[in-house]
């Protein structure tokens, strides 16, 4: 093992304390101590969260919005209660431009269909990039055969990085919207996006960022970034599965019509004709995942807590003594190597396939993922089938990445 | 040891077809020809037959880029079917999907022969569309009923 001593860590971050947060990192997997490097995948939780979870259903949980009575209006204070620190995490102008929804996935598609299928026609354009997730493509592209537009892709180049130069020339006076990631989960790059948003603006094009990989990793701040939308999802931010944010600069999405139709959204309902409900809740139509967006609450008021500048800081120290002790191994391939990049390490082996890679780490107690992680675009650019990919949260340690290295350098003995 | 942890998975002669495939090779003069592809983690593979007129199996071979379960797997596979008949062949396909499929008492793995190398899977739920791809492209060529197969 080599020597971490040379990299301190911040004073106010003390990394072994934020485990003891976490239950479930301290069980073993075939024998050995769990590390579990899938955080972009989905994070684990903290005891808060779990807490939060299982008080709300022994104390104070009903539906919202509906009951006059007490439990109800208990529930609703809460449930509202997160949405405030939602819009203040996200530094959102008003509670009315945070909707929620299941993930960044119903996000991104709620936009297509809404945003999209009224202002989005035959002959325009949608731009996204080459290094986006399925979720960041899929939705434009049924978008694309409902409306006879055409989807518009920016290249990349081997580092990873957009070529902003065909950015540039790909903005057209038929391009509609740019979705782009704002991390790459399969490479790790942080777009730099604001100054591509500034760029779309001066064109009139309106910005959705998928932000699925970046929200768990730094500050955002939507009214910074000017972006017009911005999906994340609960579960990679520390939270439950189910919940799921979209940000919309509120004038965009009062034009907008319902996506889904049901309870909540309404404020009239009559044989004839709906009168919509005000914001947020005309896009939130039937009961909620009302306790997960409690646990959001939670996950958000720890991770402030922490502070994603000191979880951003530790978790850049982790990715730059993964990428230098990585130099230690001539076999092995990082993919993405941008020069923004968070705490995504995807690599492949000379003579050894990922998915071997992934159930060989599993038999050391290390949780990495192996695949196209959902970007097959990405895969094919890189012509490999997939990569084995660990990528690191707020509790990982400069020892676990140890663990990680010397258990690549034991795959390539085995396999190689 | 790794390598002992993981021997209920990986035998050495999965790590010695891995290593050195058999009849890894296109066919020029293959009657059969067909393209096995596994979504989940993007393994494809390109599976020749050459079937006579009395369907013996007269020579298989294959090309492409997978695991080392997946690659020792289908080049387990073209030793195997090579000299059989069709139905033969559909028998050993049978033969496989049981052992990938079901519990530890209800198969004789002495009675496997090779295939029981390919057993251990059957612990991995991840990984047993790996072993099985091949068996299935396998099953599709022999039968003629399709050009392209997938695991899902």
């Amino acid at each position: 093992m080599s020597s971490t001593a040379n990299l301190s860590q911040p004073s106010t971050f003390d990394v072994q304390t934020l485990r003891n947060d976490f239950p479930i990192l301290s069980q073993t997997v075939r024998g050995k101590p769990l590390v579990y490097l899938d955080n972009a995948a989905t994070t684990q939780k903290p005891q808060c969260v779990i807490d939060a979870i299982s008080e709300f259903y022994q104390n104070d949980y009903s539906n919202v919005h509906r009951g006059v009575h007490t439990l109800s209006e208990q529930a609703t204070v809460a449930y509202e209660n997160v949405r405030k620190k939602v819009q203040k995490h996200f530094n959102a102008v008003s509670e009315k431009e945070i909707i929620f929804v299941r993930g960044a996935t119903e996000a991104i598609n709620l936009v297509a269909q809404s945003y999209g299928g009224s202002y989005i026609k035959a002959g325009d354009e949608i731009l996204i990039s080459a290094m986006e997730h399925h979720s960041n493509i899929v939705p434009w592209q049924m978008l694309c055969k409902q409306s006879g537009a055409t989807l518009k892709v920016i290249p990349i180049n081997q580092q990873g990085e957009l070529d902003q130069e065909l950015f540039e020339k790909l903005l057209s006076p038929q391009t509609r919207l740019l979705a782009l990631s704002h991390m790459s989960n399969a490479l790790g790059t942080i777009n730099p996006v604001k100054q591509m948003i500034a760029q779309a603006h001066q064109h009139g094009i309106p910005v959705l960022l998928d932000g699925a990989q970046a929200a768990p990793h730094m500050q955002v701040d939507v009214q910074d970034l000017d972006c017009d939308f911005y999906a994340a999802s609960g579960h990679k931010l520390y939270a439950p599965t189910g919940i799921g944010i979209l940000y919309g600069k509120q004038q965009l999405l009062e034009a907008m019509p319902p996506w889904q139709g049901g309870g909540d959204m309404i404020r009239r309902v009559t044989f004839e004709e709906t009168e919509y409900a005000p914001l947020p809740y005309k896009f939130e139509a039937g009961t909620p995942s009302i306790v997960d967006t409690i646990g959001l609450g939670a996950a958000l008021d720890y991770l402030n807590t922490i502070g994603l500048d000191a979880i951003a800081s530790h978790e850049a120290e982790l990715l730059a003594y993964c990428q230098q002790r990585a130099e230690e191994i001539p076999q092995l391939k990082p993919i993405g190597t941008a020069s923004d990049k968070g705490a995504i390490f995807s690599f492949v082996l000379e003579r050894v396939h990922p998915h071997d890679i992934g159930t060989a780490m599993d038999h050391l107690g290390i949780a990495i993922r192996a695949g196209h992680h959902c970007a097959m675009p990405v895969m094919d650019y890189y012509q490999v089938p997939a990569t084995a990919r660990a990528s690191f949260g707020l509790y990982n340690t400069m020892e676990e990445v140890d663990v990680l290295i010397d258990g690549i350098k034991q795959v390539i003995e085995v396999f190689g | 040891m790794l390598q002992d942890e993981m021997r209920n998975l990986y035998q050495e002669v999965i790590f010695d077809h891995n290593r050195n495939p058999r009849n890894f090779h296109v066919m020029k003069n293959a009657n059969r020809v067909v393209d096995g592809y596994n979504p989940l983690c993007g393994d494809r593979l390109t599976l020749y037959l050459s079937i006579d007129d009395d369907d013996m199996i007269k020579d298989a071979s294959f090309q492409g880029e997978g695991c080392a379960i997946s690659t020792a797997s289908v080049s387990l596979m073209t030793e195997m079917i090579k000299g059989k008949t069709v139905e033969q062949a559909e028998q050993l396909f049978e033969q496989f999907h049981s052992i990938t499929t079901s519990h530890d008492d209800e198969i004789k793995l002495e009675e496997l022969g090779k295939l029981a190398v390919l057993a251990g899977v059957r612990e991995y739920p991840s990984r047993v569309k790996c072993a099985t791809l091949p068996w299935h492209t396998m099953n599709a060529a022999v039968k003629n009923d399709a050009t392209s197969v997938t695991t899902e």
